[in-house]
């Protein structure tokens, strides 16, 4: 028999010590790996939003068509209601394009009726600049807004180019001083099933156009995007086959509704949104509006445009909203309108049918979808 | 509560941290643009995320030796049948405005669609046959063979995510090899010659 060591009752811990130490450490492992799963959700899935704080391109820049000095401001800068859809607030939304022939302003009635304003609530600043698709930067749609902040645009050109008589080169000064800046509320009508409304600044494609003098073989227009990996990263990724590039068929390019945007509710296209100049083309889906555009070339033949690279079958050259043409992998028919709860059914060709149907008469639109 | 006992509260704890901050984002309005589309994704990633980590259980218990982890796999599975079952409920809800018709509607129109249904259905029997009462019920050997089903209700859950990426297959794609990395252990094992001898 050996000799159990005597221990002296001091030092034994006694039960109900040792049991809380234990209830302790227990409870710390707890909170601790609680702590730590919450930070790694929380990190996977960050709620902060950037805001548009880019500089303002109004009042200064943009003459304001209607002698009203509120446009379509940000709500989300000076804290008001995040929807600001009543009419007082975007009249000045779009100026007659024979502007000098009129000196009286369009009415907001003569504005709805080319399509330069939908009555729909605008889309809080807030939500455009943190949910984007910009591959170039980010496939996720919450973090292109933190992935393209800093991109820079200074001393930006792009080249007019192609079937044209004066191709040249242009800053975005030059842009404007094309034509007066125009304001358009107009639904964005996204591939993916979800749309906002949003007051761009811009001018209309077609007066860009008219400074270049298309050639009578110039048929379409196509577009091209920065091919530049350091600046934009997302480009070291082959997702797609950059640069990004678009196209239009010449009548499309030179319908009203078609405008180059620079701004966005009265400010400077922030880059997550395309900056400093990119398409908008508000009866297609919303991945026609090339970004961040360097080059406008017009050809003869229709140009190549990167989706329909990727996935032919999924994505034509048109690309006209249409309720009834799915896309192979989801339905076209309703859409997720941004700040809304619950979807909305989807217009043939985004509502626009009006002004650009007649662009489409006799085609068959399933097929040249 | 013995240590193993505690370990397993812990894994049921940490599982329903993310459930618990999903929906006080949802609460205060913090879930972005797109607060039904953010849910859905957030609830299908978790649903995979548990469905996998239910997998990695077994090898870490052949490479670590350590029995414990066993106890930790039921509360997993469920959790990925949970989270799948409110990544289905937010899709009526929010992206068929609750209409049954249109939600099998498109199920049965589209592919991917057809995968995460059919991989939600196979789980069915998984979650009802987890408890204690119920591996009795079936019987350890046979409740093994039916709980094999979580191999196929993984494979169909990454194609269902691989399917519906517009593009960027990359994460999708990162499941795919985490999934036939797990797969592969089994396989390995199965096949390989056995390190204990054989009986004769
Ligand atoms: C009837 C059953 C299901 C339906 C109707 C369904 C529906 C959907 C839908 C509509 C999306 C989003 C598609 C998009 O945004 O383009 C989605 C995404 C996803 N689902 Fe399901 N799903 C089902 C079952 C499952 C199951 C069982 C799992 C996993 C075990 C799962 C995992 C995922 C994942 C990982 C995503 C992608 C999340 C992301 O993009 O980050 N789904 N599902």
């Amino acid at each position: 028999m050996q000799d159990i060591p005597k221990i002296d009752e001091s030092e034994i811990t006694p039960p109900q010590m040792y049991f809380n130490r234990r209830r302790l450490m227990r409870a710390g492992g707890t909170v601790v790996s609680v702590a730590a799963t919450a930070s790694l959700y929380r990190a996977l899935n960050p709620t902060k939003l950037v805001s548009l704080d880019s500089k303002p391109l109004l009042p200064a820049n943009v003459p304001n068509v209607t002698g009203q000095s509120a446009g379509a401001t940000n709500p989300d800068a000076n804290g008001t209601s995040t929807t600001t859809g009543d009419t007082s607030t975007t009249q000045s939304a779009g100026s007659s394009t024979d502007a000098a022939a009129s000196s009286t302003p369009p009415t907001p009635d003569e504005l709805r009726a080319k399509g330069f304003l939908v009555d729909d609530s605008m889309t809080p600043a807030r939500y455009i600049v943190n949910y984007n698709n910009f591959y170039e930067f980010t496939t996720s749609k919450e973090g292109v807004a933190s992935a393209a902040a800093g991109f820079k645009t200074d001393g930006w050109q792009f080249k007019v180019s192609g079937l044209v008589n004066k191709p040249q080169s242009f800053t975005i000064d030059q842009l404007h001083a094309l034509s007066p800046l125009q304001e358009r509320v107009y639904r964005m009508r996204c591939v993916e099933g979800w749309s906002m409304v949003i007051p761009w600044i811009g001018i209309q494609l077609s007066h860009l156009l008219d400074a270049v003098e298309p050639q009578a073989g110039a048929r379409y227009v196509a577009f091209e995007t920065l091919l530049d990996p350091e600046r934009m990263p997302g480009q070291l990724n082959p997702i797609l086959k950059w640069p990004y590039v678009e196209g239009l068929r010449i009548d499309e390019a030179m319908h009203p509704l078609t405008i180059l945007a620079t701004g966005l509710y009265r400010q400077l296209l922030p880059p997550q949104d395309g900056a400093p100049v990119r398409l908008v083309v508000p009866w297609k889906y919303g991945f026609k509006g090339i970004k961040s555009i360097v080059g406008i070339t017009l050809t003869a033949q229709e140009p190549p445009t990167s989706w329909n690279l990727f996935a032919p079958n999924e994505y034509g050259f048109y690309a006209n909203v249409n309720p009834d043409v799915d896309h192979p992998r989801w339905s076209q028919a309703t859409e997720q309108r941004i700040g809304e709860v619950g979807r909305r059914k989807t217009l043939l060709f985004n509502g626009y049918d009006q002004q650009v149907g007649e662009l489409y008469a006799g085609m068959d639109l399933r097929k040249n979808y | 509560m013995n240590q193993v006992q505690f370990y397993r509260w812990l894994v049921i704890i940490n599982c329903a941290v993310p459930l618990v901050l999903l929906s006080w984002d949802a609460w205060r309005g913090q879930l972005g643009a797109n607060p039904a589309s953010d849910a859905l994704h957030v609830t299908g990633m978790l649903s995979l995320v548990c469905l996998l980590l239910s997998l990695t259980i077994t090898p870490l218990r052949w490479w670590t030796g350590w029995g414990g982890w066993i106890s930790f796999r039921r509360a997993l599975g469920v959790y990925a049948f949970v989270y799948a079952v409110i990544h289905l409920g937010i899709y009526v809800v929010f992206d068929r405005a609750l209409s049954l018709s249109s939600t099998l509607m498109e199920i049965s129109s589209r592919r991917f669609l057809q995968i995460g249904g059919l991989s939600l259905l196979l789980m069915v029997p998984l979650a009802v046959t987890s408890t204690n009462a119920m591996l009795r019920k079936v019987g350890a050997k046979r409740w093994k063979q039916l709980h094999r089903l979580a191999y196929v209700i993984a494979i169909l859950a990454v194609m269902h995510y691989y399917m519906l990426v517009k593009s960027d297959v990359r994460q999708p794609l990162v499941f795919a090899g985490l999934l036939t990395g797990l797969l592969a252990v089994r396989v390995h094992r199965a096949y390989a010659p056995t390190r204990t001898p054989q009986r004769v």
